[in-house]
């Protein structure tokens, strides 16, 4: 590692991180066709993008149970950060300041939120996907929380890129995503409690 | 025995919050499999402003475009015709301006999908079905009508019964706009009460027939008489 670089995330937490990005972006560009009258007419081929987009959907979670199942105890010992809110953290929450450990408390509310629609997204997908072939899986509602889902991962993912491509201040993170180092004078200023190993 | 631990909360311990947050969002987001569509339309109702304002901009309570082919059939105005054959006296093939020239029909009707979303208040305009069928009088051993759109292989049918339901009708308008393309141009079959795969977009011919058959998605197991809130697993 480059003197004065500390490193943040692991090869795992890294594959899982990206491993959801492109599924992510694959189903939302495929799902995006399927959705928005303009698209569809443009593209057509509903059958095709609707087999594309269900299977690709069925990849992405495999993927992901695939990467979970293989970090193992690595990634239980981040699921563990993700899930521990101390008094700075909610202080952090309330706009308050308070030191950040590695992750702040935003970022755990976001990873957390992102594991759970992903559950949500594939529960639904299927109720879709298996109700069009069979009442017993048809709810009035799998539409709407598979869009609704769709709105509010949208806005997450929006404030997520500006904050790790633009805004001046916290863009330095996204070497820690991609590289896995970040600098240890920028650590110190935004992760504060955190001791890099 | 040992006396139960204090419980008494620790304000400087770290909560697991997380996971909390975890289960709540999955459980609210399954549970809103039952509660998902009401609250949405209580919404909408409610804001009725707010849902016509956005919906122009969002899909969300707007159309969907559903085909089953590659690409959507093309209206040719010179070429197209509406052939009414089958069980009748007289097989009558219309052209679009002959249509236009019937009488004319002007209705604001819901339009379900079978998936769960709904577009309220659409303006169709067109002409009734018996005005269609005058033409081509009947024969009386007609009992169903079969709907076949320019989109091979997709038909559906409707008994005489239901067609002559007081808005049912073949819409070449929509919006107040000449039917558009991914709307079924120039003409679609509207029946507000059924689920929109009965409302078979870009018609080119109706076939008087003894009976109802199975239409395109009836075939891959949808319901022949699609009630809305009454068939396909709603409401039973």
């Amino acid at each position: 590692m480059k003197p004065g670089y500390v490193k943040r995330f692991s090869p795992v937490e890294r594959i899982l991180h990206w491993v959801n990005a492109v599924g992510f972006f694959f189903l939302l560009a495929t799902g995006l066709i399927l959705y928005l009258p303009r698209l569809s007419e443009l593209v057509a081929h509903r059958q095709e993008i609707q087999y594309i987009h269900f299977w690709g959907g069925v990849a992405w979670l495999g993927a992901l149970a695939a990467v979970v199942v293989l970090g193992g105890r690595r990634l239980l010992a981040t699921a563990r950060e993700l899930d521990t809110f101390d008094n700075d953290d909610m202080r952090w929450l309330r706009g308050r300041g308070g030191p950040q450990g590695r992750f702040n408390a935003g970022q755990k509310i976001n990873a957390v939120l992102t594991a759970a629609f992903t559950i949500l997204f594939g529960v639904s997908g299927l109720l879709l996907w298996f109700g069009e072939q069979d009442t017993r899986y048809r709810f009035a509602s799998t539409v709407i929380l598979h869009d609704g889902l769709m709105y509010v991962s949208l806005a997450l993912l929006v404030g997520h890129l500006y904050l790790a491509l633009i805004h001046p201040a916290t863009r330095h993170a996204l070497r820690g995503m991609t590289l896995g180092s970040v600098s240890s004078e920028w650590a110190a200023r935004h992760h504060a409690k955190w001791k890099p190993q | 025995m040992d006396a139960p631990p204090v419980t008494e909360h620790d304000p400087e311990q770290p909560r697991r919050y997380g996971r909390g947050l975890f289960l709540a969002t999955v459980a609210g987001g399954i549970s809103s499999l039952y509660w998902g569509k009401a609250a949405w339309d209580h919404v909408t109702g409610v804001v009725s402003p707010v849902a016509s304002a956005i919906a122009p901009i969002l899909p969300t309570g707007g159309w969907r475009i559903y085909t089953i082919s590659g690409h959507m059939p093309v209206f040719d105005p010179a070429t197209w015709r509406l052939r009414i054959g089958g069980l009748v006296e007289q097989p009558v093939s219309l052209t679009y301006d002959e249509l236009r020239a019937l009488p004319r029909a002007d209705q604001v009707s819901n339009f379900h999908c079978v998936t769960g979303w709904t577009v309220n208040n659409v303006h169709w305009g067109g002409v009734r079905i018996h005005d269609v069928l005058a033409a081509a009088k009947p024969h009386f051993t007609a009992h169903a009508l079969e709907f076949v759109s320019m989109e091979v292989p997709y038909t559906d049918f409707l008994t005489l019964q239901q067609a002559s339901l007081g808005d049912v009708m073949l819409a070449y308008e929509m919006d107040g706009r000449p039917l558009p393309q991914a709307h079924g141009a120039p003409v679609r079959l509207i029946i507000p009460q059924m689920y929109g795969y009965k409302n078979v977009k870009w018609l080119n011919g109706i076939n008087l027939v003894p009976r109802e058959q199975l239409g395109y998605w009836e075939q891959l197991g949808y319901d022949q008489d699609a009630w809305v809130g009454h068939s396909n697993g709603y409401g039973t």
